[in-house]
Parts: structure tokens; C-alpha cells; sequence
């Protein structure tokens, strides 16, 4: 009985993300960028150089004289923006989640808007039927623990996101969307197989964290197959370490095209403006 | 209090009597691991007995595949020496169960051999060479896992019952295996606490504080005192984050919803107190070997605001909780572990401590700012059930809040420090540290050589506590199990390395 008048004690603590912008504070980090500025000005190829090996995770290397920054690779340790803060800034931006892996390397390269656009009306042809009730399976592919943390916070009366017609499902025969963390051991990837194969049509999967997408920091150690996007197809890249749980809604409603838009007229493959 | 740590070297045929024999003065079996010296491998088996940390080592010669098993004498040395049978191939004579633990290898193919100079090759899994086991007529097993009905970690158990009862259980953990060890080697230490930061994401703060500890030990390095206590900070809001996050996962099991809905909700808020604090969740990038990558972003005063929202809000939803008899009732005698259980298997942080096993390594081991800013000891329990451990967590809990104010107020009258971290030149040597993790104490074996890791040995509670697993089952029946899984607090990735 008592619980009946708590459960009412702090009224409504839900987010109104995606409608709004949330009011959490944007200190955290979300995402780090390369300065526009000096990709239009580019440092000495030298200087290059060691830019790109002051990253624990190879995340960052340089093409055409341009340092490009991979946040499928990046942890977000912040060493490159302390290092070298004129080349790249450590945002709060966590509308991040791409259709290609590719698209996850920034600044973006001019790309063909055509195929990207073909790619989004694909996954959007196969997830019209889902939109108003999306079931999603998580798989953990070898995780360091945190990111299931931050998937099972989705659920909490903050996120919430039973609100926008998501669910988590127990059983992969129920789910339409395969969400994979990790960086994909050896022996989980029968495992995540056999779960995508257990799903019925149409379905989706979004690898999430930089983990996911190639192995994080624990790329080519002798347990992993640096991420999961060659075990799975993978529709979706959220980046992050791990990947928030504002990352991963966001990812999910690409996913599933349900991005309102405010988001939409501002695609996130677009990482060139700053 | 002044931390005694010795090393003994004994023959490799005596290793088990002497290390039978400290442990028979009432020391505790903190983990034996093995590391290459040349072509032949130390085994160093580490004992603590309060203050008193005791490392006593033993040579494997090389070309010797074998050595006499500490198991038979030294029941929790059983998951150390199948590990160290994985990852080196050493086999344990006289050990009860040799099967694959971590890394189930295909046959003849070399293992991993951490810490020797020769990288290893992408494994090669044969999981075939894993047995199946049936303990009697009218038994079958039940696998669990690794894809779980639920956002969890993968890890399957093997559940073998004739019905409702357990009377068998065994984890397999080597689905989440990535080579976690060999990752440290060749790097510098401001590298390899990225490393130690993801062994167990969920106390990465705890991780970052043990290896970084090991390394200022090898290079003399002195923190200051405000780096020690924002340390001290963001581990013990690690904690109160876990022990919230095992407490919901109770709440869950018991279908208490609004219980649930308002836990999911503080944890969120300690996070994003934490986020606040650093710029990361998890607190990851805080912890940098000599010191702290810097002062909390946001005031004193604030975080004293925030937590003084925080506390009473968690408080009065778990003291409720306790008088809720459909939540106590689940809990209640449910995956007892005796203290004489605990004892023998060594069982350490809330899982030994709901189990009259008080060791804390911040209060008998003491370390960064903890000595003057005073943990209270926790009260003695031995019922060794479910909620034992859950009320060993909200203990815990409490204690960590003060310890949180405590911090953030001696920041506040101390002001800044000359540098947030000291240079921390360490170039060759080796330590052990320690650290209490929610979970419990974490161990970490740090060798570096020309100013680089050589070899990096970490030992979560997580591994260590996850042994007895199969013990918390006498009388229980399946729809406990989610309440003494929830009770361990076990971070699979933690344990699978």
C-alpha cells in the first residue's frame, strides 16, 4: 500500500527526447570532432603523424594530408583533445548512430548522397510494417559490462522508451530488432548467429558501442573478432564508450525511422558542419 | 595501519602444504597466477590475513607441463588452476575437473601464454572438448545462456536437476573471453589503465584505482591528497551505483514494480551524478596513474547538494523495501552460504561479508584517502542468505555516502592542489595492489619492464566469487535462482578476462 502513494510522490520524471532536447547536462561526453576550421588549414604531414599515434585505438589517421577521426573506434578518452585541442573538440553530441560503418569516420569525405539515400529507403521499406511496436532482442558479444547497464536504463521511468512503442523481448522469435554490444569473442559468435537466424522477417540489427563496431581497444587481442559487423549484418552504428543510453535511443529510431524531423532535415551522417 | 607484504620462494613440489599451511593460520586464498620468467613460468600464489599480504611463489621449469594441483588442499585454487591451464597450459596433476574454464582451445593448438614475449595468434575454439555431466538417474540438464531472456551479460549455466531442486549447477564463462591480459603488454601505464578501465566496466573506477596503484608503487610515486580523495569519490559512487543495481535486480525478481521503477530511477541519477562530476557514467578517465586527470567539474558545494537530494531518496525507498514482506519473503533463507562455506572457498566482498567474512581491503588494507577519512566496518552477519548480502549492499551504501560527503568536504577546505597528478616515471619493477570493488576486492599483479607493462595480471571478485556460485544452492529451488544470481552481483565480464 505504501508503495501506491511513492509511485506517485515525483510526478512525471520522463525525458521528452526525441520531441525536445533533454535538459541533462550537456558536460558529458558524447562525441569527439575534428575542428573544421583546420581541416580547411591542415597541420604538416609530420605533425600528422604523430597525432595519429597518440591514439590508443588507432581511431585516428590521416588521408590526404586531413586527420580523419573514426568513432567506430574511439573510446572517447579525450587524450587526442588534450593533446591537440586546435584539431578536435570533446562534444556533448550523442546523435551519432550512422547506416554505414563507414559513416562513422568524421569529417565525412564528400560522399554519394544518392546510395545513402537508397540505404535509408531500404532499411525504411523493411521496417515500415514495425513502426508503432518494435521488439528488441539484446545480445551481449562480449561487452565489458557497462553497455547492458546503459541498454537496461532505456527501460527506467526516465527513458521510458515502452513510450514510443519499443520493448524489449526475451525470446529472438518475438524480436524485430537484434542489438548487439561487444566486441564479438570467438565463442559468442555461434551464439549471435543463432539468434539473428532465430528472428523472423523483416529484421534489423544495430551493433552498439565502439566495441561493437571494431573491437574498441580490445581489437586483434587473440578472444575477439574486432567487433561484430563481420558475425552479423549490421544496419545500425551507435558509437560510444559505451554507448549512452541517449545514443542508443537515438539509434533505435534510426533504426526503425522514427526520427522526428528536427533530427531528419539534420542527417547525422552529415558530421562535416561543426 | 601498515600494510605487511612478504614473498617466499618454495619449491614447486611444496607449493601446497606451505600454501596449506598459512592458510590454516586463518589467512585467506586471495588467487594463485602464473607468469613466464624466460622459458619457465612463477606461480605466485597471493594470501592476506588482514594486514598481512603473503605472496608465496614456485618455478615451473620449462619443458615441465605439469605441477602438483594446490585444489585438493586448497579448494579455491580450483577455477585459478583451470584458468592457468587455459592460458598456459599447465596442467594441474591431482585436480579434480581439468576442463576448459575460460578458453576451451582446439587440442595442441598453443595457448595464450600472457606476458611472454611472442604474440598470441587469433584462438581457436573446439567446444566440443567441453564436457557434459549428469549426476544420477532421473537427473537432466537445463543450459542457460548465453543469450538470456533479459538485457545480461552472456554467461550459460548448466543447470542439472530432477525437477525443482538444484542439486548441480556449473557456469560456463568462456563466451565472453577476449584476452583482456595480453591487451596491458608492451603498453605505457597511461594506456593500459584505458585497459584496466574496461576488464569490468561496471567498476572501472575500482580497476583504474588498483592497476594505477600497482604502477606508482613500482615508480615511488606519492598522490596527493586531493587526487586521493576525488579517487575515493568517484569509487565509492561506483559502489552505491552497483549495490543499487543488485537491489534492483531483486526488486525485478520479486515483481515489485513501483520499487523498481523508483530504484531504476536513483541509479540513473547517480550516473548521471557521476557524468556531472567527470564528463563519463562510469567514471572512466578520473584515474590516471599519479594522480586524477583532474578536480570534480562541478563545485563541492553542488555535489554536496546533489547527494543530499540522492541519499534520502535511496534511503527511504530501501527501508521500505525491508518492510515489504512479498520483497523480504523472497529474499529470506534463500542461496545460503554458511560462513564455514565461505571460509574454506575464501569468499570475499558482500557475498563473504553477508557470510560473517568482514575482510575489507578498506579497512584492513588501507589505501589512498580511505585510512583518515574512516570506513565503517560492516555488521557481522552469518546468515549467509540473499538478503545478508542485500543488506550488507545497503550498509555499504550508506557508508559510501558518507564517505562521498566526507571527500567533498575535505576538497573543499583543502583547495587545489600543486598538480593533480605527480609525473609517475615507472620504469621496471613489480607490485600487487588492491582495491575494494563493489563487487570486492580486486587484485592486480603488475610487471613492467624499460617503462612499459610487461605483464598485467588482473583478478576481479567477480571470478573469484563466482566459484562459490554453485555452492548457494542446498535447498533452493528454480525461481530462486534470479534472486541468488542478483545477490552475487557478479560482472560476467569481469570474470571471463
Amino acid at each position: 500500500m505504501p508503495w501506491i502513494t511513492r509511485g506517485l510522490k515525483d510526478g512525471i520524471v520522463t525525458t521528452r527526447y526525441p520531441k525536445r532536447p533533454d535538459g541533462y547536462d550537456r558536460t558529458w561526453r558524447g562525441s569527439v570532432s575534428v575542428n573544421q576550421s583546420r581541416v580547411d588549414e591542415p597541420p604538416a604531414s609530420g605533425d600528422l603523424e604523430s597525432v595519429a599515434s597518440s591514439c590508443p585505438t588507432e581511431a585516428i589517421r590521416s588521408e590526404n594530408g586531413l586527420p580523419r577521426l573514426d568513432r567506430g573506434r574511439c573510446i572517447l578518452c579525450g587524450r587526442c583533445v588534450e593533446l591537440y585541442s586546435d584539431l578536435f573538440t570533446l562534444g556533448p553530441d550523442f546523435e551519432n548512430s550512422v547506416l554505414r560503418r563507414e559513416s562513422l569516420v568524421v569529417p565525412q569525405a564528400a560522399e554519394s548522397e544518392h546510395a545513402l539515400t537508397d540505404l535509408r529507403g531500404e532499411l525504411h521499406r523493411r521496417v515500415r510494417a514495425l513502426r508503432r511496436s518494435i521488439h528488441v532482442r539484446h545480445v551481449d558479444a562480449g561487452s565489458d559490462g557497462s553497455d547492458e547497464w546503459e541498454i537496461a536504463a532505456l527501460t527506467n521511468p526516465i527513458y521510458d522508451i515502452q513510450r514510443l512503442g519499443i520493448f524489449f523481448t526475451a525470446t529472438p522469435r518475438h524480436a524485430d530488432v537484434l542489438l548487439v554490444t561487444g566486441v564479438g569473442t570467438l565463442g559468442m559468435a555461434d551464439p549471435l548467429r543463432r539468434t539473428y537466424e532465430a528472428m523472423p522477417y523483416p529484421k534489423v540489427v544495430i551493433a552498439a558501442g565502439a566495441e561493437a563496431a571494431s573491437g574498441g581497444i580490445f581489437a586483434r587481442c587473440y578472444g575477439v573478432n574486432d567487433g561484430v559487423g563481420e558475425l552479423v549484418p549490421v544496419d545500425v552504428w551507435v558509437p560510444g564508450s559505451p554507448a549512452s543510453p541517449f545514443g542508443l535511443l537515438h539509434g533505435l529510431l534510426l533504426a526503425i525511422g522514427l526520427l522526428p524531423r528536427r533530427s531528419a532535415s539534420r542527417p547525422p551522417e552529415d558530421e562535416a558542419r561543426q | 595501519v601498515i600494510t605487511v607484504l612478504t614473498d617466499t620462494e618454495v619449491r614447486l613440489t611444496d607449493l601446497p602444504a606451505t600454501v596449506a599451511a598459512i592458510l590454516a593460520r586463518g589467512s585467506r586464498f586471495a588467487g594463485l597466477f602464473a607468469s613466464p620468467r624466460g622459458s619457465d613460468v612463477r606461480l605466485r600464489s597471493v594470501l592476506v590475513r588482514g594486514k598481512l599480504v603473503e605472496l608465496v611463489d614456485a618455478i615451473v621449469p620449462d619443458g615441465c607441463s605439469r605441477y602438483p594441483a594446490l585444489t585438493p588442499a586448497v579448494p579455491p585454487a580450483a577455477w585459478y588452476e583451470r584458468e592457468i591451464n587455459d592460458l598456459f597450459g599447465l596442467l594441474p596433476a591431482g585436480h579434480p575437473r581439468t576442463d576448459p574454464l575460460v578458453l576451451p582451445l582446439v587440442a595442441g593448438s598453443p595457448p595464450p601464454r600472457p606476458g611472454s614475449p611472442v604474440r598470441a595468434a587469433r584462438a581457436e575454439l573446439d567446444l566440443s572438448a567441453l564436457p557434459a555431466h549428469l549426476t544420477g538417474e532421473g537427473v537432466f540438464t537445463i543450459p542457460y545462456g548465453p543469450v538470456r531472456s533479459g538485457v545480461f551479460e552472456a554467461i550459460e549455466y548448466l543447470v542439472e536437476t530432477p525437477g525443482e531442486n538444484i542439486p548441480h549447477l556449473r557456469s560456463r564463462i568462456y563466451y565472453k573471453h577476449r584476452g583482456v591480459e595480453r591487451r596491458f603488454e608492451n603498453l605505457v601505464p597511461a594506456d593500459g589503465v584505458l585497459v584496466a578501465e574496461r576488464v569490468e566496466g561496471v567498476a572501472s573506477v575500482a580497476h583504474a584505482l588498483a592497476f594505477c596503484q600497482a604502477v606508482e608503487t613500482i615508480a615511488g610515486t606519492d598522490v596527493s591528497r586531493q587526487a586521493s580523495l576525488v579517487r575515493v569519490l568517484h569509487a565509492e559512487l561506483e559502489r552505491v551505483a552497483n549495490h543499487l543495481d543488485s537491489t534492483i535486480r531483486h526488486t525485478e525478481a520479486a515483481g515489485q514494480a513501483v520499487a523498481l521503477a523508483r530504484l531504476t530511477v536513483h541509479k540513473e541519477r547517480v550516473q548521471r551524478l557521476r557524468s556531472r562530476l567527470c564528463g563519463h557514467r562510469f567514471g572512466r578517465g578520473v584515474v590516471v596513474p599519479g594522480g586524477t586527470s583532474g578536480p570534480p567539474l562541478v563545485s563541492a558545494r553542488e555535489a554536496l547538494r546533489q547527494v543530499g537530494t540522492l541519499e534520502p531518496a535511496i534511503r527511504s525507498d530501501i527501508h521500505l523495501l525491508y518492510e515489504t514482506p512479498s520483497f523480504i519473503d523472497r529474499l529470506r533463507g534463500t542461496g545460503v552460504i554458511s560462513p564455514e562455506v565461505a571460509r574454506v572457498h575464501a569468499a570475499i566482498g558482500p557475498v563473504g561479508k553477508g557470510s560473517g567474512q568482514l575482510d575489507d581491503a578498506r579497512i584492513d588494507r588501507p589505501y589512498s584517502a580511505y585510512e583518515r577519512l574512516g570506513v565503517e566496518s560492516p555488521r557481522p552477519r552469518d546468515e549467509g542468505d540473499a538478503l545478508a548480502r542485500q543488506r550488507v549492499r545497503s550498509e555499504e551504501m550508506w557508508s559510501a555516502f558518507h564517505l562521498v560527503r566526507e571527500s567533498l568536504d575535505e576538497l573543499n577546505d583543502l583547495g587545489l592542489p600543486h598538480r593533480w597528478s605527480v609525473p609517475c616515471e615507472a620504469e621496471s619493477g613489480e607490485a600487487v595492489s588492491w582495491c575494494e570493488a563493489p563487487q570486492g576486492e580486486v587484485l592486480y599483479l603488475v610487471e613492467m619492464a624499460e617503462g612499459r607493462l610487461r605483464r598485467v595480471k588482473p583478478r576481479s571478485a567477480s571470478f573469484h566469487n563466482l566459484a562459490l556460485f554453485p555452492l548457494a544452492f542446498p535447498k533452493d529451488i528454480f525461481t530462486d535462482f534470479a534472486f541468488i544470481e542478483a545477490s552475487f552481483g557478479i560482472s560476467v565480464a569481469g570474470a571471463s578476462g
